[in-house]
Parts: structure tokens; sequence; C-alpha cells
């Protein structure tokens, strides 16, 4: 490129530049291009579902002045998103979806040189939850049921899940930890999969988000035992929580919204506004309520706060189980 | 009969102005970027997702933008077979076995005759499975719940059997090619034992595996290509093909002599598409084994054979309605573009599942009732259609190919947004073209690695079941007979080969 | 041509050992477990994350160590031809066309995917095609003008743009 064409780039460039301001509303912040939205999982899973509606309902409401660009990464059960993220060329342009991958996986592959706590916090949208199922024609009722027959079969008895060391895995350890039982893990690409596993009988259990397990549960064919919450939930009014029976655990799966490290200040203030606006629509506060997601909006330090918190966790939980040293 | 009546219903309520109106922009719009190479349905489901928010709230009822989307899926698979006979490069991955005979017959300046037959297998595989669809939906849901993990590796062994004739002549090349796919295959992530594994050189670009398009694209877009232009001296490699209408007549006949292709497929696709994990691209590419299996002439797949194109075409689109069944009668996805669709109906506000057909009547009856109209409405477009897609071959060979090489790596990028996806694909164009030269067959590569991803974990999954007793497989009441079948067939050749080389030896 | 095959089988047979070494990698967080210890049965649990692309590895080596048995044989057609790899029009169009390629591809890292393609699209109908000015003008400007509203307006799939990036600002202020 010679001095003449880069002078006219960079004179094509400021003249743009001013016009997107001139015509700009007057925030600090207005992303002047269409904002990657990366996907920290696969195509149909829980948080694909949940970024894809937040693009729907940002669009719908007309919240942004450019479109959110939806990117599935899933490579690595999160690790190609994250080494993506750490690198990305235009922080103030790229926001991800994240779960409890967000966590583990830099603790599992340390190779990624991966730092969480540089991530921009731009809010939490929800906290789903898991509970822990059986099909109906086990006969089982109750979450002392399910202990004494699992107790029974040993290593018959089959937990289906998603992926290794992940999420539905550390639920499996905490029950064969605590109640002395040998359930025998079977790693599956996604929830989905595992819920049908379960509808079929080729597993024996699941600790499926409730979404994933709905539509069984309506029909009667998986009937969920025990919810890892804090308090029951309102679409299970009658499933106890863990707690409840006598057990200490409560698990949940964070679907919050970060930015690349390095995004800056303004930029961080201008998504948090945004995806506080799209948490507070109706559609929004509609979809948390049928798919039983709970957890409040949560933003900046104290978001950041709640990482740290969840890493020190999570290192424990992993160590403990032999999935990290 | 109630069915035959909610049918009926269903399709009154489809052929509303709305409807159909969106019926048919859905099938343009999925026609177009299905023709897209690296483009398949899943990605114009995803992106006009947020679109069917505004027609929801313009109709008030969750069917219109059901209807849109599935006619876009429709169109698509029609679309794919487009690019994969005119440019050679499949324009979707369910298309990879339409080029198989498609290309070699457009090359022969027949491509009008290998688009019609493509277009009439795809409606009648459509219409097939739409019609076990409607008849047989629940039943065929606790169908695809009896197979389990042994039952989807038993299957894809089964896939591979189908193939083993697909390589050429060369037997170490061959199995180099197939076990090269497979290893491919296992790039990336491990499910099972959630490691990364395979990271050549440790670029991070491997971790998320190794793209089956971006295979498919460098074989067929880069690799072919090239080497057309490096061993034909005249500038242009496509005969010219006037369209008239003994042509098209003829092209009719040569599909119905292709019956048993369209047979095939249509049953076979269906029946895999309805597996979750399995989905259209297995289920296309075991049709065309098949086909070529059962022939009376296997020597003359590759070279322009009509079942070579109907079969893997109907099933495509046997397969796609195939996969619609478990989404929605279980709410699983066999698919992508499936899992969107799914995503779609959550976010309307429907529960996916055994309860769906019993409580929401109103949605599912014109949603299949609208799977009928698509597909007459994608035919009808396609076969309208033909004789632009024949005259795109009339540009000059130095205008086409660059065209093609830009469609390809813009293709590459646009599946996965992905940059590092485009210099391995280009790469792998390279690879190709110097192993074409060498006579090593590669579409048992590219078999290989849709395959794969689905055999290993399956394979491991099972004997996690069984503590890691291979006997899973032979016991189960559907794994057994399947997996004998197909060690049988794979063991046939070798026993064939065995024998003519030892009689020789006796006399 | 005889020469090549044997080249190319020993590369792949190096290719292949390369896979192998590669597949007895261990877990990344615990450096105490040994090269090549996932690569068998693992008891109970069936094969190890490195049992599948071991093995087939392994037989991709064989396969290419049977190919130069036949290239010593003479047995395959490649092995027995003794015609050039690369004649003079294959050699001038791969060093053409294959080049032109690599070009195209660094020059999309450079000025983005629509300023590459224009490039390419002039390089190869005017430059290997000899078409004339106009209409290698008209194509080359089409191309990537569709593209672009297809794929970044019509399909919101966003190719990199590069250094030219400033230059589309405007046109997504005008029709996003």
């Amino acid at each position: 490129m010679n001095k003449h064409m880069r002078s006219f780039l960079n004179t094509a460039g400021a003249l743009a530049l001013s016009l997107s301001v001139v015509t700009g509303p007057a925030l600090a912040f207005e992303p002047d291009k269409p904002v990657e939205f990366v996907i920290m999982a696969g195509q149909g899973g829980g948080a694909d579902k949940m970024a894809r509606l937040i693009q729907s309902i940002i669009e719908k409401e007309n919240l942004a002045s450019r479109p959110l660009i939806p990117v599935n990464k899933p490579g690595g059960s999160g690790a190609e998103a994250l080494t993506y993220m750490n690198s990305v060329s235009d922080p103030d342009h790229t926001v991800m979806v994240t779960l409890n991958s967000f966590f583990t996986t830099p603790l599992r592959q340390p190779g990624l040189g991966v730092d969480i706590m540089k991530f921009a916090p731009v809010g939490r949208m929800a906290e789903d939850t898991f509970l822990l199922w059986v099909h109906k024609d086990e006969g089982i009722k109750t979450f002392d049921e399910f202990v004494t027959a699992a107790k029974d079969r040993g290593r018959e008895w089959v937990m289906g899940g998603t992926g290794k060391a992940a999420e539905d895995e550390i639920i499996t350890d905490y029950l064969n930890n605590n109640y002395g039982l040998e359930i025998k893990y079977v790693p599956y690409k996604g929830g989905g999969e595992v819920a049908k596993q379960l509808a079929g009988r080729q597993i024996t259990s699941s600790v499926n988000n409730p979404s994933e397990a709905l539509g069984f549960y309506q029909s009667g064919d998986l009937i969920p035992l025990v919810a890892f919450t804090a308090e029951r939930l309102p679409l299970f009014p009658e499933v106890p929580t863990l707690n409840e029976v006598g057990g200490n655990f409560v698990y949940s799966m964070q679907r919050a919204v970060v930015g690349p490290p390095g995004m800056s200040k303004e930029a961080l203030a201008y998504y948090t506004d945004l995806f506080k606006k799209a948490y507070d629509t109706a559609d929004w506060q509609t979809y948390k309520t049928k798919q039983s997601l709970m957890g409040n909006f949560m933003a900046g330090d104290d978001l950041s706060q709640y990482w740290s918190e969840q890493r020190v966790r999570h290192e424990a939980i992993l160590k403990a189980s032999g999935a990290i040293k | 009969m109630d069915i035959l009546f909610a049918l009926m219903d269903g399709i009154v309520v489809a052929m509303q102005p709305t409807n159909l109106g969106l019926a048919i922009a859905g099938v343009l719009v999925g026609l177009f970027v299905g023709a897209m190479p690296g483009l398949g349905s899943v990605n114009g489901v995803a992106i006009l997702l947020p679109f069917t928010f505004v027609i929801q709230e313009f109709t008030g009822s969750a069917t219109s933008p059901m209807i849109f989307l599935a006619a876009i899926y429709y169109g698509a698979m029609y679309g794919g077979a487009i690019s994969s006979i005119t440019l050679g490069i499949p324009g979707a991955s369910t298309a990879v076995a339409t080029t198989f005979d498609g290309r070699p017959m457009a090359l022969a300046g027949r491509a009008d005759r290998a688009l019609v037959i493509a277009a009439l297998a795809s409606f009648v595989g459509g219409t097939i499975s739409n019609i076990l669809f409607t008849a047989f939906a629940p039943p065929l849901a606790s169908v695809a719940l009896k197979f389990g993990d042994p039952e989807i590796f038993a299957l894809m062994l089964l896939a591979f059997a189908t193939f083993i004739g697909l390589g050429g002549d060369d037997i170490p090349k061959t199995i180099f090619s197939i076990c090269f796919g497979l290893v491919l295959a296992s790039v990336g992530f491990d499910i099972v034992s959630g490691e990364p594994r395979l990271v050549f050189f440790d670029i991070s670009g491997f971790s998320h595996g190794i793209r089956f398009l971006v295979l498919a694209i460098g074989v067929y877009g880069i690799g072919e290509m090239m080497w057309t232009m490096m061993s034909s001296q005249s500038h242009s490699a496509m005969s010219y093909v006037k369209i008239t209408r003994q042509g098209l007549i003829a092209a009719c006949r040569e599909f119905a002599s292709a019956w048993r292709g369209t047979a095939i497929g249509s049953f076979l696709g269906f029946f895999v598409g309805l597996l979750p994990a399995a989905g259209a691209t297995p289920g296309s590419l075991m049709a065309y084994g098949v086909a070529k299996l059962t022939a009376r002439d296997p020597k003359s797949f590759g070279k322009g054979n009509p079942d070579g194109i109907s079969a893997p075409e109907s099933a495509n689109n046997a397969a796609s309605t195939g996969a619609m069944l478990p989404m929605m009668t279980l709410g699983i996805p066999g698919s992508p573009t499936t899992a969107v669709l799914l995503a779609g109906m959550v976010i309307w506000g429907l529960q996916p599942g055994p309860l769906l057909f019993s409580s929401q009547p109103d949605f599912v009856w014109p949603l299949i009732g609208s799977f009928y109209i698509s597909n007459v409405v994608a035919v009808l477009v396609n076969l309208a259609f033909i004789p632009v897609f024949v005259w795109m071959l009339r540009m000059p060979f130095t205008i086409l190919a660059p065209v093609i090489f830009v469609l390809s790596l813009i293709g590459t990028f646009a599946a996965y947004q992905d940059m590092f996806d485009v210099w391995l694909m280009v790469l792998f164009g390279f690879g190709a073209l110097l192993l074409r030269k060498l006579d090593y067959p590669l579409a048992p590569a590219v078999l290989a690695i849709v395959l794969g991803p689905i055999a290993e974990p399956k394979l491991r999954q099972s004997l996690l079941f069984s503590d890691g007793d291979f006997s899973i497989f032979f016991t189960r009441p559907i794994a057994g007979p399947i997996t004998i079948v197909a060690l049988i067939l794979i063991l046939l050749p070798i026993v064939k080969f065995a024998l003519a080389h030892i009689r020789p030896a006796k006399r | 041509m005889r020469r090549a095959e044997i080249v190319t089988a020993f590369f792949l047979g190096v290719l292949s050992l390369y896979f192998m070494w590669k597949s007895g990698e261990g877990p990344g967080w615990d450096p105490d477990v040994a090269r090549f210890d996932n690569i068998g049965l693992i008891l109970d649990e069936g094969p190890g994350s490195g049992f599948w692309p071991f093995w087939l590895s392994l037989i991709m080596l064989l396969c290419s160590v049977w190919i130069g048995i036949n290239w010593y044989l003479r047995k395959s057609p490649p092995s027995q031809s003794e015609e050039p790899f690369l004649d003079h029009h294959a050699k001038r169009t791969f060093l053409l066309v294959g080049g032109g390629l690599l070009g195209f591809l660094i020059l999309i890292g450079i000025i983005g995917f629509y300023g590459a393609i224009f490039v390419f699209m002039i390089y190869f109908i005017g430059g290997l095609g000899r078409h004339r000015l106009v209409p290698t003008l008209i194509i080359s400007t089409a191309i990537p003008v569709c593209s672009f509203f297809f794929f970044d307006i019509a399909m919101r799939i966003v190719l990199p743009k590069g250094y030219l990036e400033p230059l589309f600002l405007p046109l997504y202020d005008l029709f996003l």
C-alpha cells in the first residue's frame, strides 16, 4: 500500500467516523458495525437458545443501533471461544454468552493462558437450574428410593450427562461421594441427547436442566426427584430441594454475557445497559419463567465477585474429583 | 381416518394466502442459500430466526413462522444439488453424494438432465417421507428411542460397509484414504475424556476439529477444479447444454428408469434421518452406497449413473423430514438445523415433546400440511430455474473458474466464520490435487470424516456401558443383526479378494 | 510420475508417524500421565482418547509401506509411468492458479474479503483469461458488491474487511 492510498483510506475513515457520530444519538459509545455475539456452545443448546432469543428481542425492540450476529464457537468445551475472545481484534464489538465451562475449562486446560477475571462483566441474564430425573417405569418416586435403588445396582446405575468434568459430572460426583453410590457416568454431546437416552431408558438417570426435560416431564415419562437449588422451583412446586431431604448442595449454571479483556469502559457501560434493557422486557421474563430459570440481573463488580467465588468453588470441586491437580 | 381429516384441515390452513406466500418466500430463500457452497439450511434458518418474531407478531400464531422456516429447510435441500451438479462443489454437506454422479453427468453435457433428476427425486423423497411422517409419527418416535449408542454405532458400521466399493482399484490407497478421514474426524475435542487431542503443531485452530465442509470444499472446489484446469489444454472443460422439450422428456424418462435409486433413497433416508445423531448427510451417503451395492452395473456409478443422483437426492429430502419427527415428538433435534427450529419453537412459546401432537393440533397439522405444499412449491420453482442454472454454465471457463474459487473461499468462511478454516481448506485442496494425480481415491476420506465423529463417541459410550466388553454390539436385539450384516458386507470383498488370489496359485 | 509416487508415499508415512505421536499426548492439566498411556483399552472403560487415532494412523503407516512395496514391484499405474509428474502446461497452470489463490488468501488478511475478491478477479479474468478491460472490470466489481449485499446485509454474516473497514461503516449506516 503506498502513501497516497493510505492517506486516502485515513481520510475516508475519518469521514465515515464523523458521519456516524453526527447521525448517531449522543451517547458515549455506540457500536458502528455489527456486534459479534459469540456463543460458547453449539447450536440448539441452552446457551444457544438464550443467545438467539436475546438477539431476537434486541432486534424486535430496536434496542441497539447495530445488529448482534450470533457465532457458535463450541470447540474444546469453550476453549475455542475463550482463546478467541482473548485475542479478538476489536474488543468493543464482541460479546460472548457463557456457561459454567467459563470457570472449568481454563482450569482443565491451563495451556490456554486465559484469565477469566480479565473479561469484562457485562451482565448475568439468569441462572439455569438442575434437577435429578428418572424414567417413570423405574417406579421411583422419592430421593430416598433413588439412593436405595442406586446403591443396590452399583455400577449398573448409569447417569448420562453433558460433557466430561462438566456440570453434570460434578453433581454425579457429589452424589457418589456423599451417599456411598457407584453411579457410572457416560458423557454425551448435549442435554437434548441425554434426555432422549433417558426417555428411551438407555440410561437410568440424568441431571438435565428443566428446559431439556420439560417435554417428557409434561407427558409423564420423566419424573424429577430433587432440585439442586436453594429454594423449590415455581415450575415444580412438589419437588423438594436436595437440602430439604438432608443434603447440602446447591448448584446452578450461570447464563452470563461477558466482554473480551480490553473492552473499553464506555463500551462495557453500553452493553450492560443494553442487556439490562433486554432483561427487563416481557419476552425475556416470560421465557425465564417458562424455562424455570432463576437469578436476577447482575453486572459490574458484583458479577466479578460472583465469578471469583465460582472459580474458587469449581477449583475445589474439580480437585476433589480428581479432574485437575 | 382422523389423521386424514386432520391433514386436510392442516393443508387448508397452510394454503391461506399468508402462509402460502411465506412458504413460497421460504423456498426461494432456501434454494438460494442451499445453492451457495458452504451455506446450508442451518444458516438460512438461524439467520432468519429473528425475522420470524415479526411474522409471529403480524399473524398472531406460531404456525406461520414455523411454515416459513420449514420451507427454507426444504428449499435448501433442493438447492444443495444445484451447485453439486453445475459447479462440482457440494452446496451443502447433504449434497456431497450428489456430486459423485451429478458432476460427471454435467461434464458430459447433460447438466439439464441431472438437475431434472435431482429435482424430481427430491420431490418424490420428500413426498414419501411426508406420508410416512403423517401416518406413523408417534410409533416411529418410539422406534427412535430404542436406538441407543450400540445401535447407532452398528448403523455407522453398516454405512461404512456399503461404501467399501466406493474406492478405486488400488487397495492400499483406498484404505489409506478411509483411515485418513477417520483420523481427521477425531481431531479437536474428545467428548468422552473431555480433553483436547490431535491439536496439530499446537495451532489453536485445530481445537474445534476439522469440519467436514472444509475437507469437502477443498477436495471438490479447489482440488478438482485445479485438476481439471491442469489436465485440459483447452480452456473449457464443460460441454454446452441446450434445453429442448425433447431433452426434458428424456430427462423425465431417465428419472423414471432411476426409480430404484429413488425408492432406496426415500425409505433409507427417512429412516436414517429419524435417528437423532445420524441425520441427512449420512442418510444420503448410505443411500448412494446401497444403490451402488445393489445395482446390476456398479461400475457405472461415479460416471453419471442416474441412480447415483436420485438415491442421494431423494434421501436427503426424506431425511430432512425424518429429522423433524424426533424434533417435534420428542423435543430432540437430529441435526443442527432442527436444533435451531427447536430453539425457535421454544422461543415462540411451544413445548415440543410427546404431548405436542395432542396439545397443539392447531400448530402441528397446518405445519405438516405445509410440508406437502412446500414440497410442491419447491419442485416447481426448481424446475423453472433450471434453464438459468444451465445458462450459468455457458460462462467462459476463465470467468467461471475464479467465481468457483471465490465461492469456495467465501462459503468456507461463512459456514463457521473462521479464517483458519479457509486456509486449511485451500491446503486440503492442494493436497487433494496431488493425491488425485496419483490415483488416490478421495471420496472415502470425505465419507469417513462425516461418519467418524458419530461412530467414535458411540463406540466408546457403548463400551462405557458394557465395562469395555465388545459383545454389547452382538447381544442387543437391534444392534446385533445390524452389526453382523455390516461385518459380512465388510468381509465379503476381502474373502473374494483372497479367493481370487489363491485360485490361480492352485492351478 | 514414478518418483512422485514414492516421494508422496514417504511423506504420507511420515505424516502417519506424526499422527501416531500426537495421538499419544496426555491431558494438559496432568503432566504425570506418560505419553501413549491413552492408546490402549482402559479396564472397565473401553478405548482411551488416543485409541482411535493411534491405531488408524498405524494402518495409514502400513498402507504407505504397502504403497512403497507396490512401487518397488511396479504394480500401480503411477509407479509404471515414466511420464513427468507435471507437464509444461500443468506446471504453468499450477503456479499461476495456485499462486493466485495463495495471494488471494494473503490479501484477505490485509484488505479483507471484498478487496481481495476484486484483485483476484482482475488477476484471473483480465490476466489469465485475457478478457477485455471493460467486462473484466464489470465482473470484478459486481461480484464483491453482490457478495456484500448477500452476506453482510441479507445474511448478516460479517466477512473480514482488514484495513478497508472504515470504508464500510457508512454502508452499515445506510443498510443496517
